[in-house]
């Protein structure tokens, strides 16, 4: 398998990690590597999506995945278009098909799509001629979060093969499960859920993973340890009998974050709830890579936008063109 | 002498079984049925099968409400090209059919229609699940079936109560024992969920529905059924459970009725990873265990009848992310075909599970169903048992295109359908 193999498969859009192998996963966040060192310049910027016009489709609230594109974006030069769906026609009743054809009549050449149910960036999809990246659809995938999450695994530990993850909390619910449990898995990692019955789908029998409900029992095998954030509004669908118990029996307190190997890292998402999933003081532990995270998810987002909106140079020649 | 019509040389398979005749049909009426017939229109049936019309026990056509999505005249033409003489019809129109004012506007809207429009009444007041919808009333209109489908009753009181009211009807119906059609969903159970809760919902990301949010409720209602003495019919059955404990209740002798939809015998869950609305539907599409054990209910007379659970949708509804989407698939125009491919049922079998036993189940088997002899009213339909043609949405007579089965090849032709002697369908086209 060469470095290019994905470009010439020719993927057009990103819409799981279900989507990607192990050497389509190297092969980006090889060229993440390349667009870390650009982001370290001073004038953190190359012209490789120049003339590309990428628009944001956001039908929930993000934060940080919307500032952390556009960031991509902008350093690759690429124009951007906002629609925005609090002040759009959207709020008239527009239905999405017609809203996806509205924004690809502009002429773009990409649209990011975060929505709050499953499956509509696949649909988005369907009805363009653009790339359509998914940047959270429902409890589905959210791509672009486990490749900067491996990405950032694969910085401290080198390679993924046979490290063992545990991914710890709303499991059912979480996209970012979803994606990583496909990602670290493809990567050769045995990944580990951790969570209580009520907050795990009722079978597991498609995941790649082995599941627990007893934290303590793994924490020192593990080489990563991975926290999801624990949606507060559970409590009151009695799935938790209360945050303070959630916290007792699956939050990384300071006394399980002490068992835990030397080397072995701490991760999260974001935006954490310390004092829930994880104690206040082990976020800011240096294991806790949390904000080297957030760093990382520039360069994979540049590396995908590149990947998928790039000119028709092969990526060697341009990783050539852009050092 | 008026015009009279002969069908010849065709295999007429009804409730007495199959026979090779012919058949003359005269003012909307089989007047003979032997040997060697003729008459002013010769329809030469070589090689098909003449049946009984079908009868649909689920049928949503959206008029009053949606008649962006279909129309009485629309649904019904699409059911003439899929061989139905009769479609109960729904009540979960807006407003709801809970009324005497809605039932004559059904019926007035069926004037044009190119079947008959059989109305289903709802059990509750706008279906909404707390009071009692006029009976009685509605009973002396001519409703037999009361359902509050799309949803069931959730409350087993005001359900216990239902069955016992209906038993009180008798006498306004000639002896016909009211029905009460139920849409099986326990909805604290099923709450939210888009899909069958398994393996695909789990990897999809998708909130699901357990097999038991259905089975509880079948289970239920049997155990009323049996305190009540009350007719129960099972609308669209779907899990093995389901069927189980129909067979046991049956062999219990309680007053039970079923039906099952094409989908639940030849869809599985899995269909649904591209996530693509046209599969979104309730009861949701389950395994391929529970498909198996949904065919030999049917096989096995343990399920009494196919319904389509017609239930079109506008292109802009079924466009939307698939957790919003309206749940609901076409199925008049595809029934008999994907039955006579996919069920391995002979056609005996098709034409009770089609039309003499759901014509039984509604209460009109005078009209429908039953035996092709002189006297009876020519509510038939002629089959192509090997003609194999592809399924195309944009191709059927319904407003909507939310076809399952876009693209699929499928065997088995609907050439001629008679209401009444009227022939509305001709060579496999809808003739008004």
């Amino acid at each position: 398998m060469t470095a290019t193999s994905l470009r010439q498969r020719g993927p057009k859009h990103l819409l799981s990690m279900a989507d990607l192998d192990r050497d389509d996963i190297e092969q980006i966040l090889n060229l993440t590597e390349s667009f870390a060192e650009v982001s370290e310049r001073s004038i953190p910027r190359v012209p490789a999506l120049r003339g590309k016009t990428i628009a944001w489709l956001f039908y929930e609230d993000s934060t940080r995945t919307r500032l952390s594109f556009e960031t991509a974006a902008k350093r690759l030069l690429a124009d951007t278009m906002n629609f925005s769906v609090g002040s759009s026609s959207v709020n008239k009743g527009e239905s999405l098909r017609d809203t996806v054809e509205t924004i690809a009549a502009m002429g773009i050449d990409g649209i990011v799509v975060r929505h709050g149910a499953a499956g509509t960036p696949r649909q988005v999809s369907e009805w363009t001629d653009a790339s359509v990246v998914n940047a959270g659809d429902g409890w589905h995938q959210h791509p672009t979060q486990s490749l900067l999450d491996l990405y950032t695994a694969r910085q401290h530990l080198e390679d993924l093969e046979g490290k063992h993850i545990a991914i710890v909390g709303d499991i059912k619910h979480s996209r970012v499960a979803r994606s990583n449990a496909l990602g670290f898995s493809a990567m050769g990692a045995r990944v580990t859920l951790v969570a209580p019955p009520t907050l795990l789908p009722s079978t597991l029998d498609a995941w790649p993973v082995e599941v627990t409900h007893d934290l303590d029992a793994i924490l020192e095998e593990l080489d990563i340890c991975y926290l999801l954030r624990m949606q507060l509004e559970r409590q009151g669908q009695a799935v938790v009998p209360s945050l303070r118990e959630y916290h007792t029996e699956y939050g990384l307190t300071s006394a399980r974050a002490d068992r835990l190997p030397n080397d072995a890292l701490i991760m999260h998402p974001g935006p954490m709830n310390r004092g829930v999933e994880i104690a206040g003081e082990v976020a800011d532990r240096p294991a806790a890579v949390i904000t080297e995270q957030v760093a990382n998810g520039v360069s994979v987002r540049m590396a995908v936008l590149f990947l998928l909106l790039g000119s028709g140079l092969d990526v060697v020649d341009e990783q050539r063109a852009i050092a | 002498m008026s015009a009279d019509l002969a069908i010849t040389n065709g295999t007429i398979v009804d409730a007495d079984g199959i026979r090779r005749a012919d058949l003359r049909i005269e003012n909307g009426v089989v007047v003979e049925v032997g040997e060697k017939l003729d008459g002013d229109t010769v329809i030469d049936a070589d090689g098909l099968v003449v049946s009984p019309g079908f009868v649909d026990l689920h049928t949503h056509l959206r008029e009053p409400g949606d008649e962006e999505a279909e129309t009485i005249q629309t649904g019904s033409r699409g059911a003439a090209l899929g061989g139905f003489t009769a479609c109960v019809v729904m009540p979960n129109t807006n407003p709801a059919i809970d009324s005497l004012a809605v039932v004559q506007q059904v019926l007035d809207a069926a004037s044009d229609a190119l079947c008959e429009i059989v109305p289903a009444a709802a059990m509750t007041i706008a279906r909404a699940g707390e009071q009692l919808a006029p009976m009685a009333e509605l009973v002396r209109a001519g409703v037999r079936i009361f359902t509050d489908d799309g949803t069931g009753l959730q409350n087993a009181r005001l359900m216990r109560t239902a069955l016992e009211y209906a038993g009180g009807l008798n006498h306004l119906t000639d002896g016909f024992d009211v029905v009460l059609a139920q849409h099986c969903e326990v909805e604290s159970l099923a709450a939210g969920g888009v899909m069958h809760e398994g393996e695909w919902s789990s990897v999809l990301g998708m909130p699901g529905q357990p097999a038991e949010a259905e089975e509880l409720m079948v289970m239920r209602d049997i155990a009323l059924a049996r305190l009540t003495g009350g007719r129960v019919h099972f609308q669209h059955v779907s899990t093995r459970g389901s069927v189980s404990m129909i067979r046991a209740a049956k062999e219990a002798g309680l007053a039970i009725t079923a039906e099952a939809t094409t989908h639940h015998f030849t869809l599985d869950h899995s269909a649904c990873q591209t996530y693509d609305p046209a599969f979104k539907v309730h009861p949701p599409l389950r395994t391929e265990d529970d498909i198996a054990a949904v065919k030999v209910g049917l096989l096995d007379g343990t399920i009494d009848a196919i319904a389509t659970d017609h239930a079109p949708h506008t292109r802009q509804a079924k466009e939307r992310p698939f957790l919003s989407a309206p749940p609901g698939m076409l199925g008049l125009e595809t029934a008999f075909a994907v039955a006579n491919t996919e069920l391995g049922a002979d056609i005996e079998q098709l034409v009770r599970l089609l039309s003499v036993n759901p014509a039984y189940i509604a209460g009109i088997d005078d009209r429908h169903g039953g035996r092709i002899e002189a006297g009876r009213p020519a509510n038939l339909t002629v089959l192509d048992l090997d003609e194999e043609w592809t399924v195309t949405g944009a191709a059927m007579a319904s407003r909507s295109t939310n076809t399952p089965y876009e693209g699929r090849t499928v065997r088995g032709r609907v050439r001629h359908t008679f209401w009444n002697g009227d022939h509305v369908v001709d060579m496999g086209e809808a003739t008004r």
